[in-house]
């Protein structure tokens, strides 16, 4: 079971220059398989423009209880990378002024940054259509502090969107870490308990799955019945939506990917199950990535490999909708992930 | 270099068959496509099918990828060798109640 993040660990994955080389050497050099740049091109879809921005994901952090095994943000009791109260200001004030209807934050876990609750109080004054914090479940029951958490959510009507790898004690265990499946159980019924994922509540509480391993996500449709009738049937648990994510080949993913020796396969299914239809909805299209500094990314996987925004505007104090529509997409071959099969992205499928 | 007739690799080879024949292979993939969709059975249980057939006719690149789409559809290990099993039974069973003719043929011949 992992305890440290790479980082901590000092590994050469901690470098991310050091994944960009692996994701574009070997088989992508010697055009075994094609690069998601020629592939693009093939479709006409190159270079990767995105449309108007909706979303804003803004990581509050690296800091998180768990460690666990596939997270592409090597994230960890032991990342001290936190957002400062001054840039979540700035992150405000681009809120007021801008048309982003969504907002959505991660970590880590986000909750474990000391000016999360102000953050939050303050985003619900401005408004917006919808405000996702993504939860990692345990973190609710990691502490005293954090118990009322699903009272303080529903208080600003946030839309909770959690990890769950599986319905089964072992895989989500396997995955995440020792105790983290009673302990999600537990949080879940809290959550139901307050009114959240309910058949005709307001009150949003949305899963997250994606593998324990070195395959792609089924069916969305069909595991979300699979997930709702076991969670239900054991444990008498409610939610609303399942969204299927693939995991991206990049840090602690692609550090399992590489000692099980899975990372050609993994890559070959990838490329292999490359769907025009889902580059048309990729998140990046819509959605800007805030870093814990403040620098913005396409996306969070670019945010992991320090891709920072092309152009000009590289920090959340310059954000400038206008100069966002004229950018190019920056990509590489983890870009596969999210055009695979149903594609990905954090709502789960997009075609 | 240790040469085997199985190749992990030819899997992904296996739409080529239609190069020599297209229209015999594009039937047998139109039909295999059709087999596996949700039907009276679902998408779900035929997996675990094929799993234990691929099993019965020993199959490495069926196990290899029917071990691959279970995963998928979160079909747990549990279920995984409980199908092989049944696989097996049947296939063990096929053997054993053979052993009913070789009672027979042994009680004709013995005085």
């Amino acid at each position: 079971m992992l305890k440290k993040s790479l980082k901590q660990r000092k590994s050469e994955l901690a470098n991310t220059q050091r994944q960009l080389d692996i994701l574009s050497n070997g088989i992508f050099q010697n055009n075994e398989l094609p690069t998601f740049a020629s592939t693009l091109k093939n479709i006409n879809a190159h270079p990767l423009q995105p449309n108007t921005v909706e979303i804003l994901q803004i990581n509050l952090g690296y800091m998180c209880n768990q460690v666990c095994a596939h997270c592409h943000v090597d994230a960890g009791p032991d990342r001290k990378e936190i957002m400062t109260k001054a840039t979540m200001q700035q992150c405000l004030d681009v809120l007021k002024k801008s048309k982003v209807h969504t907002l959505d934050l991660t970590g880590g876990a986000p909750e474990m940054n000391p000016n999360f609750r102000w953050f939050v109080e303050e985003a619900h004054k401005i408004g917006v259509n919808d405000f996702i914090v993504r939860s990692n479940l345990t973190i609710i029951m990691a502490n005293k502090k954090y118990n009322d958490l699903p009272e303080f959510f529903k208080k600003h009507n946030i839309h909770v969107v959690s990890s769950m790898p599986h319905w089964t004690r072992n895989k989500t265990d396997q995955q995440r870490g020792e105790g983290v499946f009673n302990a999600s159980i537990e949080a879940l019924k809290k959550l139901n308990n307050v009114g959240y994922g309910t058949k005709e509540s307001n009150l949003k509480l949305d899963l997250v799955y994606n593998p324990s391993g070195a395959f792609l996500p089924g069916d969305q449709n069909s595991l979300e019945l699979d997930f709702k009738k076991a969670l239900y049937d054991d444990f008498g648990i409610e939610f609303h939506q399942l969204f299927a994510i693939t995991n991206l080949p990049i840090s602690r993913f692609l550090d399992y990917l590489l000692a099980s020796e899975n990372y050609e396969d993994y890559m070959y299914t990838l490329v292999e199950a490359f769907n025009p239809k889902a580059v048309d909805n990729v998140m990046c299209k819509n959605t800007i990535s805030v870093g814990w500094d403040g620098f913005l990314y396409d996306c969070d996987f670019n945010q992991m490999l320090n891709l920072k925004l092309k152009g000009p505007m590289v920090h959340i104090k310059d954000f400038d909708e206008e100069l966002l529509k004229n950018r190019t997409i920056q990509i590489a071959q983890h870009c596969y992930g999210c055009t695979a099969g149903a594609g990905s992205s954090c709502q789960g499928s997009v075609v | 270099m240790s040469k085997t007739y199985y190749d992990p690799a030819d899997l992904k080879k296996f739409t080529n068959i239609s190069e020599w024949n297209e229209e015999l292979g594009q039937k047998f993939f139109d039909y295999y496509g059709k087999v596996f969709e949700e039907g009276a059975l679902s998408a779900r249980e035929k997996s675990l099918i094929a799993l234990a057939v691929a099993h019965v006719v020993k199959c490495p690149y069926c196990i290899d990828a029917y071990t691959k789409d279970g995963l998928q559809r979160g079909i747990t290990k549990e279920e995984m060798m409980e199908a092989v099993h049944a696989g097996a039974a049947i296939e063990s069973g096929a053997t054993l109640v053979h052993g009913v003719q070789m009672m027979n043929k042994y009680n004709k011949l013995s005085m």
